[in-house]
């Protein structure tokens, strides 16, 4: 939940007061041109960033001063890989499992759903293509099967297979009641796949706006849905 | 804590071992300094012996400062770093791990270059626990700050030039006070009851938890 939050990078206001809210099992897209704002919220969200002005509670737990209580809860699939180039893919997976002490799923498994073979595996980082190392991210971010999934530009660098992948993890995640929040340029595919989203133009939040594709099958898709619990915990 | 500790480490290591950056540069690099230091100083077996202690230190520093610059440049990345603080590692254990490559790195470096001052300068070793006791602490001490001021430098667009700027007046008292060890370690059979031992004792360990308390703050904000 983000209520009438501003966001400075030095003297320049990149969110301006926004609100914004995600609800368990939705997933909601954010969309505009370069710049609007739509990483600085998800970052925001992430705990990386705090606001200037407003508040953002995650779970009911402020972004900012309990952002690692938070992160338990987080995945984040940002512009950066987050990979380290002189460990193998696996390595990279290994690593975050044991660091996070995920041990629900074999990761090596998450990441051949995702399309990654046994010897793109074994590849050192450098030497995969951008979408190689999209799916070893994106792996990272769902090992943990989060309650949020934050995704920035998930279908950049991806094949039209490895965006179908990322559109399917999305509509699953929402459906086992996670909370799936998406900015994308490919308007039309996470439309597809969303239930709500708001658009971004130069640090404003435009919105919500339902998902043409459940603009006439629920009453899930309103501006205070009933019934669905606010990922920050409480009920608008 | 240790485990996350454990683990950053040890992922360092293994990045080093891949990469041999301490092998195919950093020795090559004390070895340059040691001989340049030589060629500059001149010939003569007891002045290379007197200054034999501050050059170890000094070309010791300077190497120290790659290792913590290699250190914080496999975190910028990718922006590895966000991935370390998504996956909710423990601050003071990140911290914790870095210092112990880096220590790790730096000891090796330190092995390599005292064989170059025995064998080169001729350097004596008469209390071989004194020197390696303090050689300890001191490089405790550089990569405790070092790592602190390596996140810190690491945020910045000027992190290489500003991390000697931060590093080397911080740890202005950690170079006199092992160069006086050392050169008591040389001269005497004073042994670890050296008073310069003690400072570097209290300057390693304050520095490490100072460290260990802020690195948080550091790498977030």
């Amino acid at each position: 939940m983000v209520r009438d939050a501003v966001v400075m990078l030095g003297h320049y206001p990149v969110l301006i007061s926004v609100d914004f809210d995600a609800f368990e099992g939705e997933v909601v897209y954010l969309y505009g041109p370069n710049g609007s704002g739509k990483t600085t919220l998800l970052r925001l969200i992430a705990g990386y960033l705090s606001v200037a002005k407003g508040e953002a509670k995650v779970f009911g737990l402020d972004a900012k001063a309990d952002r690692r209580a938070i992160r338990q809860y987080v995945g984040y699939l940002g512009h950066h890989a987050h990979l380290y180039d002189d460990l193998t893919a696996e390595e990279n997976i290994r690593f975050a499992q044991r660091v996070t002490r995920t041990t629900e799923d074999d990761p090596l498994s998450i990441a051949k759903d995702l399309g990654l073979s046994q010897k793109t595996m074994n590849l050192k980082v450098h030497k995969l293509s951008a979408g190689q190392r999209k799916r070893v991210s994106m792996a990272i971010a769902t090992m943990r099967r989060p309650q949020l999934l934050l995704l920035d530009e998930p279908h950049a660098a991806l094949d039209e297979q490895g965006k179908d992948l990322v559109d399917d993890l999305m509509r699953r995640y929402a459906a086992s009641g996670r909370t799936v929040i998406v900015a994308s340029h490919e308007v039309e595919r996470v439309k597809a796949a969303s239930d709500r989203g708001y658009l971004c133009d130069r640090g404003i939040l435009i919105g919500p706006e339902i998902a043409p594709s459940r603009a006439n099958t629920t009453t899930k898709a309103t501006v205070q849905p009933s019934g669905a619990s606010q990922v920050d915990g409480h009920s608008d | 804590m240790i485990r996350d500790a454990l683990e950053i480490a040890k992922k360092d290591l293994l990045i080093e071992a891949r990469s041999r950056v301490l092998l195919n540069q950093l020795l090559p690099f004390v070895a340059v300094v040691l001989i340049l230091f030589g060629f500059a100083v001149g010939t003569q077996n007891s002045t290379l012996v007197d200054i034999s202690p501050g050059v170890f230190w000094v070309i010791a520093f300077l190497s120290a400062l790659l290792a913590i610059q290699r250190s914080f440049s496999i975190e910028a990345e990718n922006q590895a770093k966000d991935g370390l603080l998504a996956y909710g590692l423990e601050p003071g254990g990140i911290f914790l791990g870095k210092v112990a490559s880096i220590f790790f790195e730096c000891i090796v470096v330190e092995v390599f270059l005292g064989l170059g001052v025995v064998f080169i300068y001729g350097m004596r070793l008469n209390s071989v626990a004194l020197l390696i006791v303090s050689a300890g602490f001191a490089t405790l001490g550089v990569a405790s700050v070092g790592t602190l001021f390596g996140a810190l430098a690491a945020a910045t667009k000027v992190r290489e030039t500003l991390l000697p700027l931060l590093v080397l007046p911080s740890t202005a008292p950690v170079l006199l006070a092992a160069t006086k060890a050392w050169e008591d370690g040389i001269t005497s059979r004073v042994g670890i009851g050296d008073p310069w031992l003690g400072l570097l004792v209290v300057f390693g360990l304050i520095y490490l938890a100072i460290g260990m308390v802020s690195f948080g703050s550091v790498l977030e904000d």
